[in-house]
């Protein structure tokens, strides 16, 4: 394996991992059963740490796998900008997790989904080699985009191990409000660039953001006297997420059945507990598009030997092809 | 009835004819065509390159397309998937020593499906990016990129080069507007990738076609997101005594935490020959003008319109104009996306790059484009994407003149190689093709080559979907310049 012009610390991690046996790559564990419960034979490795360089000329940040999300809106915030990517308990949750499960917060409306916040990925492959992928610029196209392939892989085709991301600038404000009875869909429609409008069948929460003048007149001309200023989005139920068209979350409350559940209007993410969730329909591909998968994993790691016992697709896609 | 079913099409070798007649079982003789005028006709797109087409095919729907590829995949016959053929790095020239069947996507032109309260929109490949935008506007909506052909170049070919444009400064390329893709895969099958959920389970396999160049199987209906229009927009125009002063504000702009919605610089080569075309009131004695927008809610842009005008005054603007009304706004619009029809005046040759390089790198480099090409004697003009560090260097010339095509590529090859030594890259918007094809070990090495081939022979193990594309195998490069198309754009 040719590990020439990386830094020390990615050559250590590309080490770790090696050419061959089982391994799994660790991060703060806040998505641990993301994809299956994993080989727990598999040898452990984690991927260095550290903010590398925030560049808020550029609008881009450098930074290592294994940095959690609090270390890397501390280091952004300084040169005022933030990096579209959120999750749940960010003191713990690494930077290389989050793409791994490639799963978005609840800001989700207005932030996007995670993997266009990554403009350059590094990796280590199934050989334990570090691989690059994109550039960091905030506009590429250069070569086929690994990028995107590795976020949401849940380090079954390469670990990942720094990213380069694109930073955006911090809001002038951000502010929330919640009212009961509201029409969530009719707020979508009408609201302009919503940082999130979420729903749990009863209440309604609208996140705005942006200039203080432009939220303030917002909120006057479309929100209305039932809505009352929060500190932000509630806390969504879990453990389950569900995955629907936008147009779908209208049936939700009929399919929901008696739990809780909290869904985000106009992008289709439902959280919810089992009981919601067992009423709500789960995803799966079709028969080619999991043939593709297969394809795609026995090139890149050939033995099966990244993050064992975990898939994209679920534990239960794991089984052989007939 | 007699039926030409059975009539010998001309020039076609033997080896061909049993392919042939199982593409006519599916689209009927009419829509299979391999006379030479329409093979030469598809045996190039907008780039420099002439490449040779074997036959050509106008498939009408999802089936008739995997039926077409089902029959190459049986020939083992290599094919190229073409839209509006406006792409300029050579991705839809059919390349390769077996003259590749060209699948046009034109009449596939139908917009199947829209739903304004989500947002969304099935298309076919072949509708034109401009078309989309007109037929969801009077719901609010348009679909954001927009490249400068956007006249012309089919809403496949963006997913295909993963397509930019002015305003995807802020709303981001083709990428992240692409919700789903219904295609045929190189063997024939037919798979959806992505879906209008937000988070389909499996891989983004959807992230990884789009921008694959047309080598990962072919787009047959593309489930878009739409952008709601901004209520308020903004339209700045600065003209500077120097490029290095407009190229210090493109960075001081965004250094002030402001992302315009569009962010765009010509020079003065260009600013004169696009007055003398559209007239579009652009100052003929600047050495750099630039084109700014902000948009979104009312305060807001007006706040940063505050913002942009003080920056740019800081840094030289000589002056700040903001379009007075619509008609002033599009005529500037008009004049910087047809800047590429423009040159023509000049000379009727051009050569152009697309390489993206670090915003605050946009002085160094465009001094050292200026003496690459002054030393090459040559006409350079500069119009670009400046707020994404976009460069598109413009090379004029006039192929006639003798030893002229050497002296452009070697200046082609010397503004790479200083683009990627700026920590710069090949294409920001165009693609790789098998333009820059050769060029890709400047920027990638062999285990990241290796692991992109990974990604194609996933799709396509058997190597005979749009071949010779994006990566290098070690071949030469098959192309040549050619004359400046009518009406070119980028």
């Amino acid at each position: 394996m040719d590990l020439t012009g990386y830094p020390a610390p990615l050559t250590a991690f590309a080490e770790a991992v090696g050419p061959s046996g089982p391994v799994v790559c660790v991060g703060g564990r806040t998505q641990w059963d993301v994809g299956g419960p994993g080989d727990p034979a598999a040898r452990h490795v984690s991927a260095p740490a550290g903010v590398v360089a925030h560049e808020p000329g550029e609008m881009i940040v450098r930074v290592r796998a294994g940095t959690t999300l609090a270390e890397l809106a501390d280091a952004t915030a300084v040169g005022g900008q933030y990096v579209a990517v959120e999750a749940d308990r960010p003191e713990v949750a690494t930077v290389g997790g989050v793409l791994a499960c490639g799963r978005s917060g609840l800001r989700r409306l207005g932030w996007g989904p995670v993997r266009d916040a990554v403009l350059e990925v590094t990796a280590v492959d199934s050989t334990g080699t570090l691989i690059r992928a994109g550039a960091p610029l905030v506009k590429n196209v250069t070569g086929f985009d690994l990028c995107r392939l590795l976020v949401g892989s849940v380090g079954t085709l390469a670990f990942i191990a720094e990213v380069v991301l694109r930073c955006r600038p911090l809001p002038e404000t951000e502010r929330w409000w919640r009212a009961e009875g509201a029409d969530p869909f009719g707020l979508f429609g009408s609201l302009y660039r919503p940082v999130g409008v979420l729903w749990d069948g009863t209440s309604t929460w609208v996140g705005l953001s942006g200039y203080r003048a432009d939220v303030d007149s917002q909120a006057a001309a479309v929100l209305g006297a039932g809505f009352t200023p929060v500190d932000g989005p509630p806390t969504a139920p879990g453990p389950l997420r569900r995955s629907l068209a936008p147009a779908e979350l209208r049936s939700v409350p009929g399919l929901a059945g008696g739990g809780r559940w909290l869904a985000e209007v106009g992008v289709g993410l439902v959280h919810c507990d089992p009981d919601a969730g067992a009423g709500l329909p789960a995803g799966r591909p079709s028969p080619v598009v999991i043939d593709l998968h297969r394809s795609v994993k026995a090139r890149f790691d050939p033995d099966g030997r990244l993050n064992p016992g975990r898939s994209p697709l679920g534990a239960d896609a794991l089984e052989p092809a007939p | 009835m007699l039926t030409s079913r059975h009539t010998p099409k001309p020039q076609v070798a033997p080896a061909d004819s049993a392919l042939i007649a199982d593409l006519e079982e599916v689209l009927g003789p009419d829509r299979v065509r391999c006379d030479p005028a329409e093979l030469g006709l598809y045996g190039r797109d907008a780039s420099m390159i002439t490449g040779r087409a074997g036959m050509v095919c106008f498939p009408l729907d999802t089936a008739e397309v995997a039926a077409v590829v089902g029959a190459c995949a049986r020939h083992g016959r290599p094919f190229v998937a073409r839209g509006s053929g406006t792409g300029l790095a050579g991705g839809a020239t059919p390349a390769g020593e077996v003259p590749p069947v060209v699948i046009v996507t034109t009449k596939m032109n139908r917009v199947l499906e829209v739903d304004a309260g989500s947002r969304t929109a099935w298309v076919q490949p072949g509708v034109l990016n401009l078309d989309l935008s007109r037929a969801v506007a009077h719901l609010g909506l348009h679909f954001a990129p927009d490249p400068s052909s956007q006249q012309s170049c089919s809403v496949g070919g963006n997913v295909a080069n993963n397509s930019g444009g002015p305003h995807c400064l802020l709303y981001g390329v083709t990428n992240a507007h692409i919700l789903a893709l219904e295609v045929v895969l190189p063997d024939g099958r037919v798979a959806v990738l992505g879906g209008l959920d937000p988070e389909p389970a499996g891989l983004d396999l959807r992230g990884a076609f789009v921008g694959s160049e047309g080598t990962m199987g072919i787009a047959t209906r593309i489930a878009v997101r739409l952008t709601p229009l901004p209520p308020r927009v903004a339209t700045l125009l600065a003209d500077f005594p120097t490029m290095h002063d407009a190229a210090r504000a493109v960075t001081a702009v965004i250094g002030a935490g402001v992302i315009p919605a569009a962010l765009e610089m010509m020079d003065a080569t260009i600013v004169e020959v696009v007055e003398a075309f559209v007239h579009a009131g652009f100052p003929t004695d600047a050495a750099a003008v630039l084109l700014l927008e902000v948009d979104g809610l009312a305060t807001g842009v007006e706040v940063q319109t505050g913002i942009v005008a003080d920056v740019l005054r800081d840094h030289g603007a000589r002056q700040v104009r903001v379009a007075a009304d619509e008609a002033q706004r599009a005529g500037w619009w008009k004049g910087r996306k047809a800047a590429f029809g423009a040159v023509a005046r000049i000379a009727p040759n051009y050569y152009l790059h697309d390489c993206v390089v670090p915003r605050t790198r946009l002085v160094d480099v465009l001094d050292e484009v200026g003496r690459i090409c002054a030393s090459h004697d040559l006409i350079l003009g500069n119009v670009f994407h400046a707020g994404d560090g976009n460069l598109h260097p413009l090379i004029v010339f006039d192929r006639r003149q003798p030893g002229v095509l050497e002296k452009v590529h070697e200046a082609g090859q010397a503004i790479i190689e200083t683009c990627v030594r700026a920590g710069g890259s090949l294409s920001g918007e165009h693609g790789i093709g098998l333009e820059k094809r050769d060029a890709m070990p400047l920027v990638f090495g062999a285990a990241d080559l290796r692991a992109q081939n990974w990604l194609r022979e996933a799709f396509d193990p058997a190597g005979l979907c749009n071949p010779e594309k994006v990566l290098p195998r070690g071949g030469s490069r098959c192309g040549d310049l050619a004359d400046l198309p009518e009406g070119v754009w980028i």
